[in-house]
């Protein structure tokens, strides 16, 4: 495709195409970026590293890892298992189960939460049964959890579905004949197959849910040192008009975020390979 | 037969034997369901239905609880109802500058070659990977109070605008960029030599072909801008019928234990999404056809 482009004897007018998007993205995400990494480190090393050290920062960081991790493993089983079912299975409501996966995509991380409270709060339909076994869903890490898996819902079924449709089963049949079991077919064959897409949902997966607000903001009730997670402390930092201790777990999470992205970044050719 | 991860237990292989006649049950390359995958399927449907379908039916109830003229009296309540103009009125416009900036990104990214693309390619994805409350400290370090550049935004509509440009960046780009990846450019190029102008066999040739994954990509910008709270919300300043968007609303209604009323501006919003969803659905497939 690069031989084609230098054939072509207008090339000279692509610049303004190309300068209008780089600049375009360069003042809407890039500039901010670089403000914000000088501002959170206005004041040097030392506050920065205090205000991420500090015991509320330690226990919001601690409850986001907490959270992630649980969420992650429930989107990558319900993922996988969804993404097999849909990619190689023919059932009545397929169709609409494929399209009921992306509605938590459209829904608003705060009609989320809200949506969670009415059924799981204390005057929810399930409050009171909640209360009788002893069980605080909303307030308490199990919203926080379930508020984040409403909203990475579809992550790892969209990265999956697609490579699955397209690998198809003549190696999964070829195995079966061959005496293998559904579970050795599925490590040895089903898994290497997708390692990368699903790698690749998880990731992206795990942005979303250590960084989740809205949602996370209406079900945790953000008690301070229990259901406080790094976003909520950076934005209740941020009200308090502690600017420099929001900025500083916000770079934090910057720094995740962008790790998250340079490591689907590498499996994206591989993929492709 | 099945090879459902956790929910399949062995021992459903069927016969071989069977295989021509599980072939004309299901079409090929599928498998025909067994206990296992229908287990699976139960599961997921179990699963779903804790996670979204019963919450968000317990919304809808929830808002229909007042009355039709209980849930018409908030819906259409001064502050909700500037609220609700103002969120659906900025996501449209953000939806329209991504429909044109993003399909010009992924032109750039996909038809362009020059030392940075990667990068480029790469800084994309920031906004999806970006925790919300983070876009909105980043948006607030430039656009804010304390501005680098002598732009204030903080406690403006536009400050809204720019939160919902950035965090709905990718949707238009990703979803336009493999279709134009699979486009030819032979195709382009013959349309050029025959004399076509660059902006004609865009119009003619390119357009027609990337009008559906731009359809899809702004639904779903759309849908996120309508929703969105953690980026708005703290550079908004969130004045009640002015910078006050539905989802900073439906929290301070949250808060203030009016679950009803925010059940209601809930499902005016769930009710926009679903309608603009469809409608670009529809666009798209009529497209299909044509095309």
């Amino acid at each position: 495709m690069a031989e084609v482009v230098a054939r072509r004897p207008s090339t000279g007018s692509r610049w303004p195409l190309r300068a209008l998007a780089v600049g375009y993205i360069g003042v809407l995400v890039v500039l901010p970026l670089l403000i914000m990494g000088r501002r959170t480190f206005q004041g040097g090393i030392g506050p920065f590293i205090d205000s991420i050290s500090s015991p509320e920062a330690i226990s919001a960081i601690k409850l986001s890892l907490n959270v992630a991790a649980q969420a992650v493993v429930i989107n990558t089983v319900f993922g996988v298992g969804v993404a097999l079912l849909l990619a190689r299975y023919r059932f009545p409501g397929r169709r609409l189960l494929n399209a009921l996966i992306d509605l938590p995509i459209a829904v608003s991380p705060v009609i989320a939460g809200l949506a969670l409270v009415l059924v799981y709060g204390s005057t929810g339909w399930f409050g009171s049964f909640l209360a009788t076994v002893g069980y605080q869903v909303i307030f308490a890490v199990p919203g926080i959890v379930l508020a984040t898996c409403f909203v990475s819902l579809p992550l790892v079924v969209r990265e999956v579905v697609p490579v699955l449709e397209e690998i198809g089963l003549e190696q999964d049949q070829a195995a079966r004949s061959l005496g293998a079991n559904a579970v050795q077919r599925f490590w040895r064959i089903t898994l290497p197959g997708i390692r990368w897409a699903l790698a690749y949902g998880v990731v992206l997966s795990l942005a979303r849910c250590l960084g989740e607000y809205g949602a996370v903001r209406v079900v945790a009730g953000n008690v301070l040192g229990q259901t406080q997670t790094m976003p909520l402390l950076a934005g209740q930092r941020y009200q308090d008009l502690d600017e420099p201790g929001a900025y500083a777990i916000s770079f934090v999470m910057v720094a995740i975020a962008i790790v998250c992205i340079v490591v689907v970044a590498l499996l994206r050719p591989k993929e492709n390979r | 037969m099945t090879v459902t991860e956790a929910a399949a237990p062995v021992g459903l292989v069927p016969p071989t034997g069977r295989a021509g006649g599980r072939g004309a049950e299901a079409p090929a390359g599928t498998l025909r369901l067994g206990v296992g995958s229908s287990l699976g399927i139960g599961l997921a449907v179990i699963w779903m239905s804790v996670l979204v379908f019963l919450p968000l039916a317990a919304v809808l109830l929830k808002a229909s609880s007042a009355g039709w003229s209980g849930f018409f009296d908030t819906v259409t309540s001064p502050a909700v109802a500037a609220a609700i103009r103002l969120t659906v009125g900025t996501a449209a416009a953000a939806t329209a500058v991504n429909a044109v900036m993003g399909t010009l990104v992924a032109w750039v990214l996909v038809r362009d070659r020059f030392p940075g693309r990667r990068l480029l390619g790469i800084v994309i994805d920031v906004p999806f990977a970006l925790p919300t409350i983070v876009a909105g400290l980043v948006l607030i370090a430039l656009y804010g109070p304390r501005s680098p550049i002598g732009i204030n935004l903080a406690q403006t509509r536009p400050a809204i605008f720019v939160a919902l440009l950035f965090v709905t960046l990718p949707f238009v780009v990703r979803a336009v960029q493999p279709v134009l990846e699979e486009l030819d450019p032979d195709v382009e190029e013959a349309a050029a030599s025959l004399g076509a102008g660059r902006w004609y066999t865009f119009r003619r040739i390119v357009l027609p072909t990337i009008a559906p994954a731009i359809a899809a990509g702004s639904a779903l910008s759309f849908a996120r801008g309508l929703g969105e709270y953690g980026s708005v919300v703290l550079i908004s300043g969130n004045l009640t019928g002015r910078t006050e968007v539905a989802s900073v609303r439906m929290l301070s209604q949250i808060e203030n234990d009016d679950l009803a009323g925010a059940a209601a501006v809930a499902t005016v919003l769930l009710v926009v999404a679903l309608a603009v969803i469809v409608a670009l659905e529809l666009l798209q497939r009529r497209m299909a056809r044509r095309g």
